[in-house]
């Protein structure tokens, strides 16, 4: 856990080509040092600032801007209840409650064991499918109360582990083709 | 009094594999980019101008013309808006997971239309399916020919890149999202300059346009400007997926021809909504998302048209999400939990906005809870009236504006609408102490 591994500073190195100016793929790379450690260490943004040519700062500064990104730890897996208006029309507040009560947390919290972070979030667009929730943003929907249980007890046992990967894993599918410049373009 | 038409966005979807190569393909896809680069570039921007098709990310501006006003210098960019995340809007989510092929020959075809070399797809992080299933169709599109170099053996050449977002709602604002696309927080630039077209990504002429807008240029590549024309009036040309939620019986995403269709078509027409859930009643419903004023029953049978639901009704389709709340809802509740929603995505960057959606909820939320106070009501419309000066009941468009972005004047619609319409309930709350729904 730290800084990135010699794989992942090539993907890294092969993300920041993708931009005609390195900061763009800030984002993109903070993902990945999320994919390889499940969160943001210091060294890890370190890492990414020398990568990209920006202070340790910048970095920091906008990480912490964005939701999705986490600068400590949570659990193998984060479980996202939306509570927003569609959900909450259909019962997201209850399922919110049944979740902390199924998981001993309260949202923001972690449980003991580390495996689950659980979370209140804004609209996930599954709104048509309400009441919804993501797990490590892999998208459940129509979730009753024994549904989530359910769900709780798969991914204890490991049954998910196709449909869905450790906390920070976005895309399982990367990039494959490379730029015009790569080919000398003209 | 619905009338049906072919779908154009949404006629993949539900084919098995809608988003891979093979299945695009055999529905004849990339047949519109080939016949575009058939066509001059110029030729291609003005059959999209000539089909006036209204941008379909929420500020409904016509395509067309926001091409025409690129600044002319080199380079230029194409960024598309994938970032979705205006509360129960779920359409462009639909149209990534399912049909992304559609979004990248959109894409393309436009990109050759403006003379862009570089185009970024910035696509919501939460959205993992839908960046996987982006991702892979981009490799197959490059693999094909049909993206990066000289295009199907043409002259041109175009690299695509898809960019996932981390989490913030602000960065669906076009403005906000090419700072996040810089590596930078996703704050709204201050205006002037008004148009990316101008300045936009790195300083550099840029068109933003919405997902579902890209996805219906192939289909007016292939079928010209007066097949879309013919569909809707003038104003409002060609359909609309429309994400309908709440108590409906159906909730889901429907696309249907603009101006002959009305709200009461999306909420209880048998093949939409199909009428409210448990046989009760609507109270009312949100016609645009969450930054518009609300409607009651009264309203239904306005047409799906902009310009009269901003004209006559005030308030505004806006993102294309129409949620619908039956006689059991609780509005001090409703318009409490979408005024949360504003106070954890603001920015920051102005007062009004940062401190007002927090006064607001922290007021909404004492009301909802039993411990509002009688001047709460009033102190409610004054905070409203703070960040979007002569807010009022029945409502006008567009809201007035105080704040660097939209997002500021969005904060008091919810409120307004609840109080105009149901401020008895408010005074049961605080009256009683305590919810009467609960
Ligand atoms: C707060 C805010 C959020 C927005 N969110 C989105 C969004 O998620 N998707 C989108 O396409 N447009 C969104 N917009 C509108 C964009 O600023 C822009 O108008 C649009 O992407 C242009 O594309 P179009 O002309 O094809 O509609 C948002 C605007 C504001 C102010
Ligand atoms: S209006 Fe709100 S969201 Fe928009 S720039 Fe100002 S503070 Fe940020
Ligand atoms: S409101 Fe819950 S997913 Fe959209």
């Amino acid at each position: 856990m730290g800084r990135l591994t010699k794989e992942n500073v090539e993907r890294a190195r092969a993300t920041i080509g993708l931009y005609p100016q390195a900061r763009s793929a800030l984002m993109p790379v903070l993902h990945l040092l999320q994919e390889q450690d499940g969160h943001l260490t210091e060294d890890g943004m370190a890492h990414v600032a020398e990568l990209i040519g920006i202070t340790p700062a910048e970095v920091y500064g906008t990480a912490t801007f964005y939701d999705m990104l986490f600068t400590h730890p949570v659990g193998k897996y984060l479980v996202s209840v939306c509570t927003n208006i569609a959900c909450l029309l259909n019962g997201g507040y209850e399922l919110l409650e049944h979740a902390e009560e199924r998981l001993d947390v309260k949202p923001g919290a972690t449980t003991a064991d580390g495996l689950f972070t659980l979370e209140e979030v804004e609209c996930i667009g599954l709104c048509g499918n309400a009441p919804c929730l993501a797990v490590n943003w892999r998208f459940f929907g129509d979730v009753t109360d024994d549904d989530f249980d359910g769900l709780v007890d798969d991914l204890k046992a490991g049954r998910l582990a196709d449909t869905v990967p450790p906390h920070g894993t976005l895309s399982r599918v990367r990039r494959s083709v490379g730029l015009l410049a790569d080919k000398g373009g003209d | 009094m619905a009338t049906f038409v072919d779908p154009i966005v949404t006629r993949r979807i539900g084919t098995p594999e809608s988003w891979t190569l093979r299945s695009y393909l055999a529905d004849g896809g990339y047949e519109g980019l080939r016949k575009a680069l058939s066509m001059p570039p110029e030729a291609v921007a003005a059959e999209v101008d000539a089909a006036n098709l209204l941008g379909r990310g929420g500020a409904g501006f016509p395509a067309g013309r926001k091409w025409g006003m690129l600044r002319k210098a080199d380079p230029k960019y194409l960024v598309v808006n994938g970032d979705e995340s205006e509360p129960a809007t779920f359409k462009d989510h639909m149209l990534l997971e399912q049909d992304p092929h559609q979004i990248i020959e959109g894409t393309i075809i436009s990109a050759y239309a403006i003379g862009a070399a570089q185009v970024f797809i910035y696509v919501r992080g939460e959205f993992a399916l839908g960046i996987e299933r982006m991702t892979q169709a981009l490799n197959e599109a490059y693999e094909h020919g049909a993206a990066g170099h000289r295009i199907f053996g043409s002259d041109f050449s175009v690299d695509v890149v898809i960019h996932p977002g981390a989490g913030a709602y602000i960065c669906g604002d076009e403005t906000a999202l090419l700072e996040s696309l810089e590596g930078k927080r996703g704050f709204p630039r201050i205006k002037p300059p008004y148009f990316p077209a101008v300045i936009g990504l790195y300083g550099a002429p840029t068109i933003v346009n919405n997902v579902e807008t890209m996805s219906n240029v192939p289909w007016i590549v292939m079928n010209g400007a007066a097949a879309f024309t013919a569909m809707g009036e003038p104003q409002a040309t060609g359909t609309r997926v429309f994400a309908v939620s709440g108590h409906v019986n159906k909730p889901g995403n429907y696309e249907v021809e603009l101006a002959k269709n009305t709200f009461r078509d999306l909420i209880f027409d048998p093949r939409y909504g199909a009428g409210i859930k448990g046989g009760r009643e609507l109270k009312a419903f949100i016609p645009g998302g969450a930054s518009s004023f609300w409607f009651g029953p009264d309203k239904l049978d306005m047409p799906l048209d902009e310009m009269k639901v901003k004209g006559e009704g005030g308030s505004m389709l806006g993102s294309g999400s129409i949620i619908a709340m039956d006689d059991r809802t609780c509005m001090v509740r409703a318009s409490w939990r979408l005024v949360k929603f504003f106070a954890r995505e603001s920015c920051g960057q102005c007062t009004p906005c940062r401190e007002g959606s927090n006064w607001l909820e922290k007021i909404m939320y004492r009301i909802e809870n039993g411990s509002g106070r009688p001047e709460d009501i009033d102190l409610l419309l004054d905070v409203c009236d703070n960040i979007s000066p002569g807010v009022q009941w029945p409502s006008k468009w567009p809201p007035a504006m105080t704040t660097i972005c939209p997002l500021g004047p969005s904060i008091p619609p919810p409120i307004v609408s609840a109080l105009g319409m149901f401020r008895d309930e408010f005074e049961v709350h605080i009256k009683d102490g305590a919810c009467p729904y609960d």
